[in-house]
């Protein structure tokens, strides 16, 4: 267990070792190293915030054909720094009529429902916060917490836009947490546990082989509940100017910014964890800061699926996000649950009548689960499809005669006096 | 005192503390920010319990919902240019301090003369793993009740929406 | 290392509960009232789990049950207040001292 293969092991034992040769209790040890690595992976959630703004923000240059930052720092990576600096000097302004106390702690409860879920995150094998057996349901619980900075704030602003604004982004984000749950089952079933390292440590097949559409569920169902494009009529700066971030200013409202931007990273993290197999990888296994190196290019990979999201698609009206979600993303998720548990329980049957090898029977887990899900997509966009058809209009009376000229009469034969001739 | 009778502690005076805010405080939206408190103080004991399943569904249900729920009801039934004017209690509100404390008087009681009532921690055993005796239990022996919990759920969904469906 | 007796978990929710009736007698506005029925249902939930932690902690009857007080709030909630509302609209007013069509 040397310092290159395992730091984080290694450092712990160190400080726990220090702490211990001056004289502290154990316990009291064990509570400061822990609240040490706390603070750690706090501060690192934070910084990467730095480096995503970056890399969103040249992304998105390069696709609109321009070159996006590049003035401070070597190709314009150090851009984000005197953002920093300008939006910690900006004033606060305190509306008149807010009431304080849920003002200030709105932007804070914010980033803290992102912030937590880090704590649950497995970075390596030995790298995580902590190993509680309810992770996946401490995900969805966490994020609650997030929902309540937004009613908070639109309460507080003493503003009736900013109330309207928080009364429609709660609306979204909490009807986006219902297929979200339901799709985080599936992994949940896959992998027979709720505890997120357990099921990384069960994805010798990553989960995305066996549960595609519930991937896909996830990963749009969370990125609405971020507020990231197309879904982000929560804070479209062109529409509803902010909406519930109306009334601040300053670093208060960069929280909200930074509490947007690592949602996005931490939803690309928590597609990796639970769909692509986290930290696992070659070598994984042995040396942990391999696996941290795969987490983070597994997520950074995921995270670039979302920044083209972004990029590429128009806005969502909320009439039009709130029928995805009840119309399409529920029934769908719901299906896969029922799905997936079914094709478990009958594959395992089968393996344990048939008495199949290990590889055998991870091959036809694989190939029925493939088999469901592609089923289940292609009765579901068949019924979709033809719901949605471009129908005739149905005709609300009967035609009505089209209105013509009446023939003209036949010219009279007429005894013209001058046809006489003298 | 060992570090967790200290957690307990402070979240059994946090909770107690927040709900007589709650019963107490004269603006209703703080009131349902105290029973924010209130429940996030209940979750914390619920850890201590060792029923960390119940703690994250209290978060995610009490907190994520209901409290959401107390909010909006609380911001769509205002009198519209009242500062919250008036007594927000009874003027009896004395009778039920008095029945109140009776009630706790009444409980402690019946508590302090039960033989088992300071039972130490008994000891959980490794090998069983909660959350799936759980799981199983509400699919095989407390399945009806299940049923009919899901039953009352969709009752009450359906009830609420057709209560409070405005009809133009 | 000391442990916590159940005493204090019983204590603590006796407290809960006499607080949420205190609440529910003493408050005039509707929702008010809904809340400190929370706090009572609350109550009874740390009750319950203290008794299976304590008493019998490898059955699973005391969890099922505070799961059906789980639901069961959750359910009252809903409909309480959608039924608040929906009084509110038609008499624009949830003080509970208010609402007297029914009385004689």
């Amino acid at each position: 267990m040397s310092f290159l293969s395992d730091p984080i092991t290694f450092i712990g034992q160190w400080l726990t070792n220090l702490l211990l040769g001056w004289g502290l209790a154990p316990g009291l040890v064990g509570v400061i190293t822990r609240a040490i690595g706390a603070f750690v992976l706090a501060m690192t959630g934070l910084m990467l915030v730095v480096f995503t703004i970056i890399y969103e923000r040249k992304l998105y240059g390069r696709i609109q054909d321009r070159l996006g930052p590049n003035r401070i720092g070597p190709w314009g990576l150090l851009q984000t720094i005197p953002d920093m600096i300008k939006i910690f000097t900006k004033e606060y302004i305190t509306p008149e009529g807010a009431d304080k106390i849920p003002y200030n702690l709105a932007p804070i409860l914010s980033v803290v429902g992102v912030l937590m879920v880090w704590a649950v995150l497995p970075l390596a094998k030995t790298i995580f916060g902590t190993d509680i057996d309810v992770g996946v349901l401490y995900i969805v619980g966490v994020g609650a917490i997030g929902e309540l900075g937004i009613i908070l704030a639109g309460w507080a602003s003493n503003n009736k836009y900013a109330l309207l604004g928080a009364f429609r982004a709660v609306a979204q984000v909490v009807s986006f947490e219902v297929p979200m749950v339901l799709a985080l089952l599936v992994p949940v079933i896959l992998g027979g546990t709720m505890g997120v390292n357990s099921l990384v440590q069960a994805q010798d097949v990553w989960f995305i082989v066996f549960a595609p559409v519930a991937a896909l569920i996830f990963f749009i169902s969370s990125q609405a509940e971020v507020g990231r494009a197309p879904f982000d009529l929560l804070e479209a700066e062109s529409e509803i100017v902010s909406g519930f971030q109306i009334e601040y200013s300053g670093l208060k409202f960069g929280w909200f910014f930074v509490g947007e931007f690592l949602h996005a990273f931490t939803i690309s993290a928590l597609t990796a964890t639970l769909f692509f197999g986290g930290w696992r990888g070659p070598g994984a296994q042995e040396y942990p800061i391999l696996g941290l190196l795969y987490f983070f290019v597994k997520s950074m990979i995921i995270y670039l699926v979302v920044i083209l999201m972004r990029i590429a698609l128009p806005r969502l009206r909320i009439d039009q996000m709130l029928n995805l979600n009840w119309k399409v993303l529920t029934p769908l998720a719901l299906a896969a649950v029922m799905l997936t548990a079914v094709v478990e329980k009958v594959v395992l049957h089968y393996a344990a009548a048939f008495e199949l090898g290990s590889t055998a029977a991870t091959l036809l887990r694989a190939s029925a689960h493939l088999l469901a899900n592609a089923l289940l997509l292609a009765v579901f966009f068949g019924l979709v499809k033809q719901r949605t058809a471009r129908r005739e209009p149905p005709l609300v009376g009967r035609p009505r005669p089209v209105a013509v000229p009446p023939a003209a009469p036949a010219p009279p034969a007429v005894e013209s006096p001058h046809s006489a001739m003298p | 005192m060992g570090p967790l009778q200290i957690i307990f502690l402070l979240a059994a005076a946090l909770v107690l503390g927040a709900a007589i805010l709650v019963v107490t405080t004269r603006n209703l939206v703080h009131a349902a920010l105290w029973l924010i408190v209130a429940l996030f103080g209940v979750a914390v004991l619920y850890v201590l319990l060792n029923a960390s399943f119940f703690a994250v569904v209290q978060i995610v249900i009490y907190i994520g919902a209901i409290a959401i729920l107390f909010i909006f009801a609380v911001m769509l039934t205002r009198r519209i240019g009242a500062k919250d004017i008036g007594p927000q209690n009874n003027p009896n509100w004395w009778l039920a301090a008095l029945l109140a404390l009776l009630m706790l008087g009444g409980l402690a009681t019946i508590f302090l003369s039960w033989p088992a009532f300071n039972t130490p921690l008994p000891p959980l055993s490794n090998q069983v793993d909660l959350i799936a005796a759980l799981g199983k239990s509400l699919v095989t022996t407390y399945l009806l009740p299940f049923e009919l919990a899901s039953v009352l759920l969709v009752a009450a969904l359906i009830g609420a929406i057709f209560v409070s469906w405005e009809r133009k | 290392m000391q442990t916590i007796p159940l005493s204090w978990y019983l204590i603590f929710s006796a407290a809960l509960f006499c607080i949420g009736l205190f609440g529910v007698l003493s408050r005039k506005n509707a929702v008010a009232i809904l809340m400190s029925i929370e706090l009572m249902l609350n109550a009874v939930n740390v009750n319950l789990l203290a008794f299976w932690r304590y008493r019998s902690p490898e059955t699973v009857a005391g969890q099922a049950f505070a799961i059906m007080v789980f639901a069961v709030a959750a359910a009252e909630v809903a409909v309480g207040l959608a039924l608040i509302i929906s009084v509110y609209r038609r008499r624009k007013t949830i003080v509970a001292d208010e609402i007297d069509l029914m009385k004689w």
